[in-house]
């Protein structure tokens, strides 16, 4: 048995989001959180200008950790208050469905009061004087916490009218999703606050900056990066820029699952530690003894890193001039840019590990199952391409595979990618033209078994 | 403007946007600033295939049929765009195709709306679209007008990669009194929820199941009951959603189109007769944006069904004592002018439908005038109340009152208790109804028979029809060519689709007929003859030709 949970591996985790999460006695109570130095940023931040704020978010570097990574300061920028008329709004991306990821739930499970701090200053920060956590589904225990936390606060003052005699009003609360990974992606996510079905929204024009919840300018941010924004105003953005490496900041939580001796989540510095560390000396190495095949580093939707493989890495050396390394996969520091330039993503930090045992048409056909059962249907190439896929690679699981099934792949993911109204499309045909290109002798091999099944057995 | 405010007019920007200059297929135009990508390719002459797009409804974006190649000018040092020998700004091309649908027009905007990634992408969503259709065309009554087929065959592979077994829907599901849903055929563009909703305002369709398995849907406990359903059926790109009027009626090749107008009611709308060997299938509407836009009512659309009643009128006749008796038309004719003539003008009466041509009313105006002599002779119109909608029907169901109106034809009805009055008191003694029925109009059916002459003209038998000493069958509105003014003034033409039925005849050509026969002049032999001499002759349409009404009508001269 994998035993699940932390592990102290010889590069010690810096916990900054969940630094309590784990302790024996913290408990999800608002009194708990206080002697813990609870809504003390919150009071800070509302002694500063809102526009101070979001200059130290920018400061900090801090990129969204729902899965673009983009600048959370950059987005908050997109707001001309000068301008606006219309109410902005503050919504916490917490549907969390992305297979392989199990972080936010740390956050709201276990401190769910550090998640109400953020979102309270963060709505502060960009004027949003309503704010929404859209939770996933599933999550009832987790929205049930957070309502609590919600009341405990309003009691307390640190959400409603006034608050803590700032003047600033906000109010907040949970709305649960509706049981499907596209309201995760946050124009589906607004279309299902709003009550609808979660089809995404095109963009342009629909930018939720621009136009998002009730049309009015919105901001989607994921929990954690929620979280992080407490302690920029904590250190100051300057500060927390420090930690990790330029352009990855602050500390990332690797949800890590699959084929290791111990799986779990753990936090740390932006490419503070390689892959070959997480899974080997964090993680316990490969279960049962058995051989690392391969890797999605950032959640489903990433692409696949095959063991072996080497990658030429272009990024910018101490002196500040750009270099070119190569890199195995194990050597890969854990961050977002050194993960994009290996030509996957670190997404939402979901690393799924598979050992040597694994048929990999299995595993892709175990992927497409999800993005086939997800996709919301909305545009074509993806409602489309994505149940051909799967059936085409359940067929090939069955041992009915046709020659030309592995092109046929590819060229259907192809098809699918860039040309779709979300980046589901993206979601949904990157492991599939990764998995096929990489292990393209296995996916050969079942192609050419046509009709294996049906043939008598002697 | 239309009658009916369409929510979105993308096609149709105002007259007063600035121009800007884009670059389509290699060429610099000059359009107005904001006008959609797909209407900014189709004032050039070129398509931009699409699907979901709709010029009157919002954009959704979902059948990404429309990806194009999107060039924006490239940006100097100052942020200002570099300039080519020409003066022209230089253009960077996206790597990412763009939806046409939803882009719209700016200074130096670069379209690419046949380059090989747009190609590729037009065969992939052709593959995508019909991996899991039916292909049932030939029992589909779309085919022959369907985008899947006309886009499969110009941008599709010809052959399909999709080996596994298709998505089973539902099939013929019963959506609505009017209107019939084949899951299967269906390729969620959304148009038609986007009509329930913004326009016919009856927000029962959506999408219901996941991913490949989404179907089109009604409201569990709703039907799609509203009076504009069918226009679904028009603007669905396939045979997703068919009519259960028109529904395995008739292919669609095989009928004849003619440009008319709907007779329902007094707005009018611009309709395509569809008919084959002298009968009409189906009615659908015609773009008029001074009218109806792109839509019509449901019943309009239905309305014409009559016209092949079994009850039609097919023979001109006499009434004797055992019945009625056929007749040839020249001596039926003059039978029925001598009868006239015979009349003491005062105890005529003539009750004229407001449904005639503005050609019919002006030959019974000439008609009236040659039977008159010193006294008056009483004439009505009857009145045909409706509800207006506040989308295309109007409260007046009569199609061409303003017509009357206009020639001096009654008195929008107000007079008819007059005309029950003057049979009862003996003051009225013959009585000339064309294409209206007395008893209808409120003269109990005994009363007409007290009437020494009661000639009828008309199409469907009714009570007046089986009192009525000379029968004159007339045409339908399918069966004519004429004019009339709708309930803004503008005077738009029918036209003929079928020639009239059995022994039935034009009414212009029957209305000549008596005025030739008593000594009038000769006005012309068809409505388009009879226009001119109209127009002259009549103020209000003075400078109007036939020719220049064309399919689109004219507003009155001011
Ligand atoms: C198909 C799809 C699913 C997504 N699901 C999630 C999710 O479950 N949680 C999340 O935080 N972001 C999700 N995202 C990303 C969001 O669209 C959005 O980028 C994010 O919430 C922004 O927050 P951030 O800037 O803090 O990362 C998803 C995106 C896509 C395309
Ligand atoms: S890409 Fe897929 S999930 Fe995204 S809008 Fe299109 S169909 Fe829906
Ligand atoms: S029924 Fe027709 S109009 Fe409606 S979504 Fe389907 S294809 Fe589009
Ligand atoms: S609104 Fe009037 S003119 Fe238009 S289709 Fe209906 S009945 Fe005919
Ligand atoms: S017409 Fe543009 S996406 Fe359908």
């Amino acid at each position: 048995m994998a035993e699940i949970g932390t592990a102290k591996g010889p590069a010690a985790e810096h916990r900054i989001i969940l630094r309590y999460a784990d302790e024996p006695d913290y408990t999800t109570d608002i009194d708990c959180y206080l002697r813990h130095g609870g809504y003390e940023q919150l009071r800070k931040a509302l002694s500063m200008e809102p526009a101070a704020i979001v200059a130290e978010v920018k400061a900090s570097g801090l990129r969204g950790r729902g899965g673009a990574g983009f600048p959370t300061g950059t987005k908050w920028g997109f707001i001309d208050h000068a301008k606006n008329q219309k109410p902005v709004y503050l919504l916490c991306n917490a549907d969390e469905s992305e297979p392989g990821t199990f972080k936010d739930r740390q956050i709201i499970y276990k401190d769910p009061h550090q998640l109400l701090e953020g979102m309270i200053i963060s709505s502060y920060a960009n004027r949003a004087h309503l704010a929404y956590i859209y939770i996933r589904g599933e999550m009832v225990r987790g929205a049930q916490i957070l309502e609590r936390a919600l009341a405990e606060a309003r009691a307390k003052n640190f959400l409603g009218e006034n608050i803590l005699g700032s003047g600033y009003d906000l109010d907040m609360f949970v709305f649960r999703g509706a049981g499907a990974y596209i309201c995760g992606e946050e124009t589906g996510l607004i279309e299902s606050l709003e009550g609808k079905r979660a089809y995404p929204r095109i963009k342009p024009p629909y930018f939720p900056a621009v136009l998002g919840l009730y049309l009015c300018p919105t901001i989607v941010n994921n929990v954690e990066t929620l979280c992080n924004v407490k302690h920029i105003v904590e250190m100051g953005g300057a500060a927390y820029a420090k930690i990790g490496t330029p352009n990855n900041t602050g500390t990332r939580i690797w949800c890590v699952s699959g084929d290791v001796r111990r799986p779990g989540y753990f936090e740390y510095d932006g490419g503070a530690i390689t892959m070959g560390e997480l899974l080997y000396d964090v993680c316990g190495g490969i279960r049962d003894g058995n051989r690392l095949k391969a890797v999605i580093p950032g959640g489903s939707s990433a692409k696949v890193l095959r063991a072996g493989e080497t990658y030429r890495i272009r990024r910018k050396n101490s002196q500040g001039t750009m270099e070119e390394v190569e890199m195995k996969l194990e050597d890969l520091p854990l961050d977002f840019d050194t993960i994009a330039a290996s030509g996957s993503m670190s997404g939402s930090g979901g690393i799924i590990v598979m050992d040597h045992t694994r048929d990999m048409v299995e595993c892709l056909n175990n992927l497409s199952a999800f993005y086939a059962h997800e996709s919301c249907g909305q545009c074509t190439p993806c409602r489309e391409g994505a149940l051909w896929m799967h059936k085409i690679l359940d067929r090939m699981a069955e041992g009915e595979g046709r020659p030309e099934d592995p092109q046929l792949l590819l060229d259907l993911a192809e098809q699918i990618a860039g040309r779709t109204i979300c980046a589901f499309g993206e979601a949904c045909s990157w492991p599939v033209e990764s998995f096929v290109a990489k292990f393209r002798e296995e996916f050969e091999a079942k192609a050419a078994k046509e009709h294996e099944r049906l043939q008598p057995a002697c | 403007m239309a009658l009916i405010q369409n929510p979105f007019d993308h096609d149709l920007p105002s007259a007063d946007t600035p121009r800007v200059h884009v670059q389509l297929d290699g060429k610099w135009e000059e359009v107005p600033r904001g006008l959609n990508v797909i209407e900014v390719a189709r004032r050039f002459g070129k398509l931009i295939p699409h699907y979901c797009y709709h010029p009157k409804l919002s954009i959704a974006g979902n059948c990404r049929m429309c990806l194009f190649e999107m060039g924006t000018p490239k940006l100097g040092p100052e942020r200002k765009p570099i300039l080519d020998g020409e003066g022209r700004p230089e253009l960077q091309w996206m790597p990412r195709p763009q939806i046409a649908c939803a882009t719209t027009a700016f200074e130096g905007l670069g379209i690419r709306t046949g380059s090989p990634l747009v190609e590729s992408c037009q065969k992939g969503v052709m593959e995508f679209l019909l991996a899991n259709h039916p292909l049932d065309c030939p029992i589909c009554d779309q085919a022959g007008e369907c985008k899947l087929q006309e886009h499969a065959f110009d941008y599709g592979k010809g052959r399909s990669r999709f080996g596994e077994e298709k998505v089973r829907k539902p099939k013929r599901v019963d959506i609505g009194p009017r209107i019939l849903l084949d899951d299967e055929r269906c390729i969620l563009c959304t148009r038609c929820i986007r009509f329930a909703r913004e326009i016919a305002d009856d927000d029962c369709l959506g999408i219901t199941e996941r991913g490949g398995y989404n179907r089109l849907s009604i409201y569990p406990d709703k039907r799609f009951t509203s009076n504009y359903s069918l226009n679904t059926a028009d603007i669905c790109p396939v045979g997703a959603l068919t009519t259960k009027d028109f529904r395995f009626r008739m292919r669609v090749w095989f009928l004849k189109e003619t440009e008319s107008i709907c007779v329902d009611c007094a707005t009018g709308c611009n309709v395509t007769i569809g008919s084959r060997e002298g009968f009409v299938h189906r009615l659908t509407p015609r773009v008029n944006e001074a009218v109806n836009s792109h839509w019509m009512c449901d019943q309009g659309r239905l309305g014409f069904h009559p016209i092949h009643s079994k009850h039609r009128v097919l023979e001109p006749a006499r009434r004797a004592e055992t019945g009625l008796f056929p007749g040839e038309w020249p001596f039926v004719l003059r039978q029925v002018a001598e009868s006239l003539r015979k009349q003491n003008p005062s105890s005529l009466a003539l009750l004229v439908s407001a449904r005639l041509t503005n050609e019919e009313l002006f030959l019974v105006q000439r008609l009236r005038d040659l039977l008159r002599g010193e006294s008056e002779i009483f004439t009505e119109v009857v009145p045909r109340k409706g509800v207006a909608d506040g989308l295309l029907r109007s409260d007046d169901l009569n199609p061409n009152s303003q017509g009357a109106r206009i020639l001096g034809i009654g008195a929008d009805g107000e007079k008819l208790p007059e005309l029950r009055k003057g049979i009862e008191e003996g003051k009225i003694r013959a009585l000339f109804c064309l294409h209206e029925d007395a008893v209808g109009a409120g003269v109990p059916e005994e009363m007409l028979e007290r009437l020494s002459l009661l000639v009828w003209q008309g199409i469907l038998a009714d009570k007046t029809c089986e009192k009525a000493h000379w029968v004159l069958p007339g045409a339908s509105f399918a069966e004519k060519s004429g004019s009339m003014v709708n309930r803004a003034g503008r005077v738009q033409r029918l036209q003929r689709a079928i020639p009239t039925p059995g022994r039935a005849k034009e009414d212009v050509w029957i209305l000549q007929g008596l005025i030739l026969a008593l000594g009038g002049e000769d006005l012309g032999q068809g409505g388009p003859d009879v226009f001119s001499k109209m127009a002259a002759a009549t103020p209000a349409f003075q400078g109007l030709t036939w020719a220049g009404l064309g399919d689109q009508g004219a507003p009155l001269p001011a």
